[in-house]
């Protein structure tokens, strides 16, 4: 491999007793990875150090092969989605948006277009000047990839950010983030709770439990595995009846 | 849930409860109506007054401007510092100001401010000659900042702790400014509950009386509640008073129709020590200019608190402790506290129960009528200022000189109404879950009348209850409004006391005064927090401040 | 409903307030008087010693503020007081107290009394008098003011601090003090003077303890104030400013009232206050001068003091006729 991993963590350690974490993985350029784990088990504690939320004890990650460790967030060349709140309540969509192009809204008519055009792509036309509240739950994640769009950041965190759409909804959002993946080039880590999504969208994934990476596998046959008793627990699997 | 003759109870007492507070204002009113239609207008006296109207609304403004816009940043500061140490034990400060006897915060804020306080013998260190004066304009608003930025900053501060982490970390995401992220995140938060706090600390400043009463520099520093106090004692000019008060209650009625238009902030103080630390807040030496500000709003608003501390110890306390005098002052205080606080809690549970018992929607004009009468009655004791109602008693007693019973019964009766917006604030919500939990029981085991008062409603709103009695009663102790017109050598109250040693200048004993008066009521108001927390967040934040 | 059963705690509350003070002693004197006159350091606790000793009664003292407000007390009260003597008023006040018809004539021969220009009224009876003046800190004013026209005009960083006329003699002193060297223009100059004033105080003491406790370098009060300085703190940094234009006179009097629940002793009284057993406590102890012969020499002090060599001192008909304008006046004057 001459190139560089699009992610990796090098023995990345953080916090202390129970809820210390430990992690060490690295993931090529335009793979989806989605993370797997019960709650609690320090999923969301890994994007967070990889979107520089959190300063590990001790440990390197890099980006594209460049220490990020001492870098502030937005020089990280990363993108965020959660599961909630992640438009500003109180702003409309277009300005939303916006921030991503520039974080203190200095936007000339050419960022607004790229605004617009953000919008058409995730099929909100037309919705630029409405309050996030006006909009249901999907089309404010919709927004949440619009804005990961025009911003073109390399790598995309997702924290859950599916989850409570229903099953059929959640089904087109992933496959709008994984068009928009695509176009972006971006490389996906993403967190879920829900087997199929992996299953569907990512082509590796990481394990999580208690602070550890259980299981660091591709994605094809993972779940059919039955040697990891932490995927077992996980799935609550049991004979078939 | 309650029977058809319960329900005639409650509203039956309800009116009367009304009918009672409604003269207590009313009476008074009407007889300062009368007395000034009675007497003229002196000739330089419409220059006074208005002179007297332009320095309220203009310290009332820069107390306001001055509390809110230190308040903001300092909310701000707040809000990005979440997990400091001593965070929790500071924002509890802050809500001691509010609190403490006005009297004894502004012995404090002598002994830190005043000419050879610890401020003014600082600016000497740093070669500044002209001492800053505490009297005066400038006195005034470093004591209404005293007491309303702390309240401010804890109206703000819940705005933005609301704020979902995720802001934050999006902020930090797409790497927002301090300035982009005050302009377009937080400042969107905070310009609601501001506008509230700026609306509650005009109106609580437009009618400051004691603090102006004893920092204000004569006739060029007075507020109309003041100009009412001496239009009465020093001039024993009822006219002048008359048209004071209506200026006065014009001017608080015009300030509570504006607040209506911005709507009143409820919840202050609601924090959440100890959560994530933010991730688009720089630490380490970046983290000076909010440490910096925190630690100054602490030293401001902790300094005339330790000063009233440390003066008081050095006070002979003993020697104070067995002055007759102190002791008739303090079982006086103490009697008015109790009987307000029961007149207080009484009415307040009749309106509160006639007002459930109307129900939502009232079924007819009279009932829709008492309700809305009953949710008023809060709001005009305070549109209608202690000094106020304390002054057409007055000259409805004549003075009150040489009487003992009827000023005692009027100062018990002010002391109650003011309490009584914020005991109904303690009681509603609580009667209304009680009633939710127990009504259909009650009425399904058959237990009505005075049996289910006394069997199931007061125990299970005891806490409640005691609640607003405790907080009634440490309101009464602290109160100069309505005992600065009554008091005299046959009723004097430990704040009466205290302003009386203040005037004669016995310093020690005034600075051991205090220090007993503020110790007392921060102890009772300590109680009643305690008893309301268990409620869920009742909220001091609309105390009127006497 | 609960109202009635809860509400008998809260009534059963005010028994104990019904009771009132404990009345003792048979024969009882309730006096007025302003609140220096009976604190500690006070003529008040000895005279009281005095006094009792001889009458066979019991002495109370009851302090106002200051002088005005005893006035305006009277008025409020009317004849429902419990006061036999009012001891604290000024000359200035004389004819508005007579005019209230709460005061009755005293009946008493006052021969021992003198007082500069002399005095003599069938109501009242001087007991002592004194100069208005300014008192300044040697230590905080180097050059103090030498005519009234220096002190208003003066720089208004050095402040004083003065009474309000509402209240106070002093307070009206200085009014009256100013309205004698300015007349018509006296408004002009207390807007001038305001700027100087550093706080209006209901009463003498409230001021003199501001300006001991180092708040103003400067307050009103009576040329015979340094003398205490003197005599009790063995100090001469106090000091009285001698104002070129002369000083305004203060005749402190006091009076029976004509409701007084015993006339004999309020009467008794007044006799004795123009004694020796009276007169001996006012120099040093309510430091003014006293208005009847003693028998004690004064005190070194006393011969340091500033003497006016001019005077001043309105006829009480003119200060009662005047009084609310003038005060109006003031207040126009100072709130601007």
């Amino acid at each position: 491999m001459t190139q560089a991993a699009a992610i990796e963590f090098d023995h990345v350690a953080y916090g202390v007793g129970d809820l210390s974490a430990e992690f060490s993985f690295s993931r090529a350029p335009g793979s989806v990875t989605a993370i797997l784990g019960p709650s609690g088990a320090g999923k969301s504690t890994l994007l967070n150090l990889a979107a520089g939320f959190l300063a590990p004890r001790t440990g390197r990650i890099l980006i594209n092969g460049k220490p990020v460790n001492d870098l502030p967030p937005p020089e990280r060349g990363v993108s965020m989605v959660f599961q909630d709140n992640n438009l500003f309540a109180h702003l409309d969509i277009r300005t939303n948006i916006g921030l991503g192009l520039d974080p203190a809204l200095r936007l000339d008519a050419g960022g607004w277009r790229q605004v617009e055009t953000a919008l058409d792509r995730v099929g909100l036309a037309g919705f630029g000047k409405r309050q996030p509240a006006s909009l249901s739950g999907g089309e404010r994640q919709r927004v949440a990839l619009a804005r990961a769009f025009v911003r073109r950041r390399p790598l995309l965190l997702l924290d859950e950010p599916f989850d409570g759409l229903g099953p059929g909804l959640a089904a087109d959002m992933l496959g709008l983030m994984l068009e928009i993946r695509a176009e972006v080039g971006a490389t996906v880590l993403m967190v879920t709770h829900d087997p199929d999504e992996a299953r569907a969208a990512a082509d590796q994934i990481l394990l999580v439990s208690k602070g550890q990476i259980a299981a660091d596998a591709a994605a094809a046959g993972f779940f059919e595995r039955h040697d990891l008793p932490e995927l077992e627990a996980y799935l609550g699997r049991r004979p078939q009846p | 849930m309650l029977t058809r003759s319960e329900h005639r109870a409650s509203r039956a007492v309800g009116v009367a409860a009304l009918v009672l507070i409604g003269l207590a204002l009313a009476a008074p009113v009407s007889v300062l109506v009368s007395q000034g239609a009675g007497s003229g207008l002196a000739g330089t006296q419409g220059d006074y007054l208005l002179r007297i109207t332009r320095f309220t609304l203009l310290q009332a403004g820069l107390s306001t401007l001055l509390s809110v816009a230190l308040a903001v940043p300092l909310a701000r500061s707040l809000a990005r510092r979440p997990s400091f140490k001593g965070r929790r034990w500071l924002i509890n400060l802050f809500a001691v100001p509010l609190a403490l006897p006005p009297l004894v915060a502004a012995l404090g804020l002598l002994e830190v401010w005043g000419r050879n306080g610890v401020a003014n013998n600082g600016l000497a260190l740093f070669g500044l000659e002209t001492p800053f004066s505490i009297y005066g304009l400038s006195g005034i608003l470093i004591a209404h900042v005293f007491f309303n930025m702390p309240l401010a900053a804890r109206l703000i501060l819940p705005g933005l702790e609301r704020l979902p982490p995720e802001y934050w970390k999006t902020a930090a995401n797409l790497g927002m400014g301090g300035l982009s992220l005050f302009r377009l995140v937080e400042w969107p938060a905070m310009r609601r509950s501001a506008g509230g706090a700026a609306g509650l600390v005009f109106m609580l400043c437009a009618t400051s009386f004691t603090l102006v009463l004893v920092l204000g520099g004569g006739p060029a520093a007075t507020t109309l509640e003041v100009a009412i106090y001496q239009a009465l004692r020093f001039d024993f000019d009822p006219g002048r008073a008359v048209l004071l008060s209506a200026i006065q209650i014009g001017l608080t009625l015009a300030v509570m129709l504006g607040l209506r238009l911005i709507s009143l902030p409820t919840e202050a103080g609601d924090t959440k020590g100890g959560a994530t630390d933010r991730p688009d807040v720089a630490r380490g030496w970046r983290a000076l200019p909010d440490a910096l500000l925190i630690a100054a709003a602490g030293a401001f608003v902790g300094a005339p608190l330790v000063a009233v501390i440390v003066s008081g110890l050095a006070a002979d306390l003993g020697r104070l402790l067995s002055d007759a005098q102190f002791w008739r002052a303090a079982g006086t205080s103490l009697m008015i506290g109790l009987a307000a606080a029961t007149v207080s809690v009484s009415l307040a549970g009749l309106m509160v129960r006639a007002r459930y018992s109307v129900g939502e929607p009232p079924a007819s004009v009279w009932l829709s009528l008492l309700s809305g009468l009953s949710a008023a009655a809060g709001s005009l004791t305070l549109l209608v200022p202690p000094v106020v109602l304390g002054a057409g008693w007055f000259l409805m007693l004549g003075g009150g000189a040489g009487q003992l019973l009827a000023p005692l019964s009027v100062i018990v009766l002010i002391n109650a109404l003011m309490a009584l917006p914020f005991v109904i604030r303690v009681i509603e919500p609580a009667h209304a879950s009680a009633m939710e939990r127990n009504g259909r029981l009650a009425l399904s085991l058959g237990i009505t009348g005075f049996n289910r008062i006394r069997q199931i409603d007061i125990p299970a709103m005891l806490a409640p209850l005691a609640t607003g009695f405790v907080f009634a009663v440490a309101l009464s102790l602290g109160d100069l409004g309505a005992i600065a017109l009554f008091g005299s050598d046959r009723i004097v109250t430990l704040p009466w006391l205290l302003y009386q040693k203040l005037g004669s200048y016995r310093t020690a004993d005034a600075a051991g005064l205090a220090l007993l008066l503020g110790a007392a009521t921060m102890v009772l108001m300590i109680i009643a927090d305690r008893l309301g927390a268990r409620l869920g967040p009742a909220s001091w934040a609309g105390r009127h401040q006497p | 409903m609960r109202s009635f059963r809860y509400l008998t705690p809260a009534l059963a509350i005010f028994v104990p307030l019904l009771a009132g003070p404990a009345i003792s002693a048979d024969k009882t004197l309730t006096v007025y008087t302003y609140e220096s006159f009976v604190a500690e350091w006070g003529p008040g606790p000895k005279i009281e010693a005095a006094f009792e000793a001889d009458c066979g009664c019991d002495l109370k003292w009851v302090g106002v503020a200051d002088g005005v407000a005893l006035l305006n007390r009277l008025k409020l009260e009317g004849d429902r007081s419990e006061a036999g003597v009012v001891l604290g008023l000024d000359t200035n006040l004389v004819a508005e107290a007579k005019a209230t018809g709460l005061f009755e004539a005293h009946g008493l021969d006052t021969a021992a009394v003198s007082v500069p220009g002399g005095y003599s009224d069938e109501v009242f009876i001087p007991y002592d008098y004194g100069h208005f003046a300014v008192i300044y800190d040697s230590e905080a004013i180097a050059n103090p003011p030498t005519s009234l026209k220096d002190l208003v005009e003066g720089d208004p960083e050095q402040k004083i601090v003065i009474q309000d006329p509402r209240t106070s003699t002093p307070g009206l002193g200085l009014l009256l003090w100013m309205k004698s060297v300015y007349g018509d223009d006296a408004a002009a100059a207390w807007e001038k003077l305001s700027q100087r004033v550093l706080t209006v105080t209901p009463g003498w003491s409230e001021a003199y303890g501001l300006f001991t406790s180092g708040e103003a370098p400067m307050v009103l009060s009576y040329t015979v104030s340094p003398a205490y300085h003197m005599v009790a703190e063995e100090t001469e940094r106090y000091q009285a400013a001698e104002f070129s234009e002369g000083h305004y006179l203060q005749i402190e009097v006091a009076g029976m009232l004509a409701h007084a629940p015993d006339k004999d002793l309020a009467r008794e009284f007044l006799a004795f206050m123009m004694t020796p057993g009276f007169q001996n406590e006012i120099p040093t102890q309510n430091w003014m001068m006293p208005a009847a012969p003693i028998t004690m020499e004064l005190p070194q002090a006393f011969s340091k003091l500033v003497t006016p060599e001019k005077t001043f001192l309105y006829s009480s008909d003119e200060v009662a006729e005047n009084r609310a304008a003038w005060i109006e006046e003031w207040l126009g004057a100072m709130s601007r």
